[in-house]
């Protein structure tokens, strides 16, 4: 039995060095080239024009919205191609760019931080004003919807009762050390505890939790363990738990409006199918159908084929 | 320069190593949580893999628990131990210490049945009782295979000990997620190798102290064997 210490030390080391060189040698052979951000394209032929390719991040309540563009286009008779969960902007954009997808649900202030990081626009039509001349050659916008989908500092109710909470201002009054809820990568962001310190002269302590709002995050919240929470605003677990979103009177959070992003493939009749998409989605109607995907768990096709289908648009 | 030599640079800028947010404290948080989570999961394993090793009963039930605790997923148990008790150090702990107990139990009751009947039935011969069998005979005699056990436990915990940062908890999945989420993959690398360091640090030191026991202990050679 016991056959590891029958060995003797010397080819226990040797063993040992060996696959310490074998483990130093492989990372090094990963490390010539990023392996993350070096993603392959993998879209749809381009060879009939009318063949129109619809991406969605990998994000179940972006998928929704790409879903509604993919099944509005098709019933007026364009062949769609869906390229669902593409992950993050970083990986997208560059297809876009490409000309391998045609059609994409974006979020304003986030694409125009994105696409010009010196963007000095705060309120939301600043940010669609910027927008067409931020955009590469070949790309552009149509109008966007009324609905947001952003980052909002919400509290619980009885928190806000009892400090009088309204704005992120008036958590100014609380006192004693804020503790807000959010993803890791919140400690960086521009809205972040250095945008609370900057713009509002809070002192905030970040407790990172990774569920971007989820679950974990309501909880902390109604535990009392964070007094903030960071939950994207069209997440239906705000009007569940009765939460309160604090406005945000100097602007410090970019508005994210969904906006769609289309190469010239979409023509102006492929345009206005959307715009009439775009223009029955509000921020409630976007809750709503987030709020059926998590209670329900129905697919996007399911989701989006019924409100389009309440709202005529089918 | 490529991504390592990167993240190396990030390790060695000073900016990255000091604070309360800075590698040392979080490698110092990451290394607390490895060795509570071992110790709690000794305190439960250790006993129950001697009452199994020493009676023989109970090894089947042991051996498919144990078996399906190694199967359960542990960001599964961190977000469902995190909904019900909330966030904290808490449900990581909970994840790490049944990660860890698979190891410690099999290595300690292994470490018991692996011991030469005639030299248990030596010991009852000349008089011992049980509880002399167990400290004087199978504890020492089972102690290569119970340091064996225990040290994979803490190289799975210390890989693992990351997903405490994922309900606000600190430690090295601190700099990695971060670094994922705001695709600094140095960063993310940086933190990934000192997880790798700490690792090999920890696997040389079970070394040396399962060489020390293997010194003490070394069972006479016998020709049964």
């Amino acid at each position: 039995m016991k056959s590891r210490f029958d060995l003797s030390p010397p080819v226990r080391w040797l063993r040992a060095a060996a696959v310490v060189v074998a483990g130093l040698l492989a990372l090094t052979a990963c490390s010539t080239a990023n392996p993350l951000t070096s993603a392959t394209p993998s879209a749809g032929s381009s060879s009939a024009p009318a063949t129109l390719v619809v991406g969605s991040q990998q994000y179940y309540s972006n998928e929704i919205i790409a879903e509604l563009y993919a099944q509005a286009l098709e019933a007026k008779g364009f062949k769609i191609t869906r390229q669902f969960q593409i992950g993050q902007r970083e990986v997208y954009l560059p297809e876009l760019i490409a000309g391998k997808v045609d059609v994409f649900p974006e979020y304003s202030g986030n694409l125009l931080q994105y696409l010009d990081k010196a963007a000095t626009a705060k309120s939301g039509a600043e940010v669609m004003a910027a927008l067409p001349d931020a955009l590469p050659d070949g790309l552009r916008i149509l109008g966007a919807a009324e609905a947001t989908d952003q980052d909002s500092y919400n509290v619980t109710k009885e928190f806000a009762a009892k400090h009088g909470l309204v704005s992120i201002e008036d958590l100014a009054k609380v006192g004693g050390a804020i503790k807000v809820g959010a993803n890791s990568e919140f400690a960086k962001r521009p809205y972040g505890p250095i945008g609370l310190k900057g713009v509002y002269g809070l002192d905030v302590s970040v407790i990172s939790i990774d569920d971007s709002g989820g679950p974990l995050t309501v909880k902390a919240l109604k535990d009392g363990k964070i007094q903030l929470a960071d939950i994207y605003s069209a997440d239906p677990s705000i009007a569940t738990n009765e939460f309160v979103t604090l406005t945000d009177p100097k602007n410090l959070i970019l508005p994210q409006n969904v906006v769609p992003v289309v190469s010239a493939k979409v023509d102006t009749t492929a345009a206005a199918i959307i715009d009439k998409v775009s223009a029955e989605l509000s921020t409630a109607e976007l809750v709503g159908l987030n709020a059926i995907s998590v209670k329900d768990q129905s697919s996007s096709a399911v989701i989006a084929k019924a409100w389009l289908t309440a709202k005529g648009l089918l | 320069m490529n991504l390592f030599a990167q993240a190396i640079a990030w390790l060695t800028d000073p900016a990255n190593q000091g604070g309360p947010d800075g590698i040392w404290t979080r490698s110092l948080e990451h290394v607390w949580y490895t060795v509570i989570a071992v110790v709690l999961a000794c305190l439960v394993a250790i006993p129950l893999g001697y009452l199994v090793g020493h009676t023989g009963r109970g090894r089947g039930l042991v051996v498919v628990s144990s078996g399906a605790a190694r199967a359960l997923p542990s960001l599964g148990v961190v977000t469902v131990a995190g909904l019900i008790l909330g966030i904290g150090l808490t449900a990581p702990m909970i994840a790490l210490i049944l990660l860890a107990i698979p190891s410690i139990l099999a290595g300690a009751y292994a470490g018991l049945e692996a011991i030469d009947r005639q030299t248990i039935d030596a010991a009852r011969a000349v008089g011992m009782s049980e509880w002399q069998i167990l400290t004087r005979v199978e504890m020492p005699l089972g102690l290569p295979l119970l340091l064996g056990g225990v040290r994979s436990a803490v190289l799975q915990v210390v890989a693992t000990a990351t997903l405490a940062a994922y309900v606000g908890s600190g430690g090295l999945g601190r700099p990695m997620f971060l670094g994922l989420k705001t695709q600094d993959y140095a960063q993310m690398l940086a933190a990934s190798l000192v997880v790798v360091v700490l690792a090999l640090v920890l696997e040389g030191a079970f070394e040396l102290i399962e060489r020390l026991a293997q010194r003490r202990f070394a069972p006479v050679p016998s020709t049964s064997t």
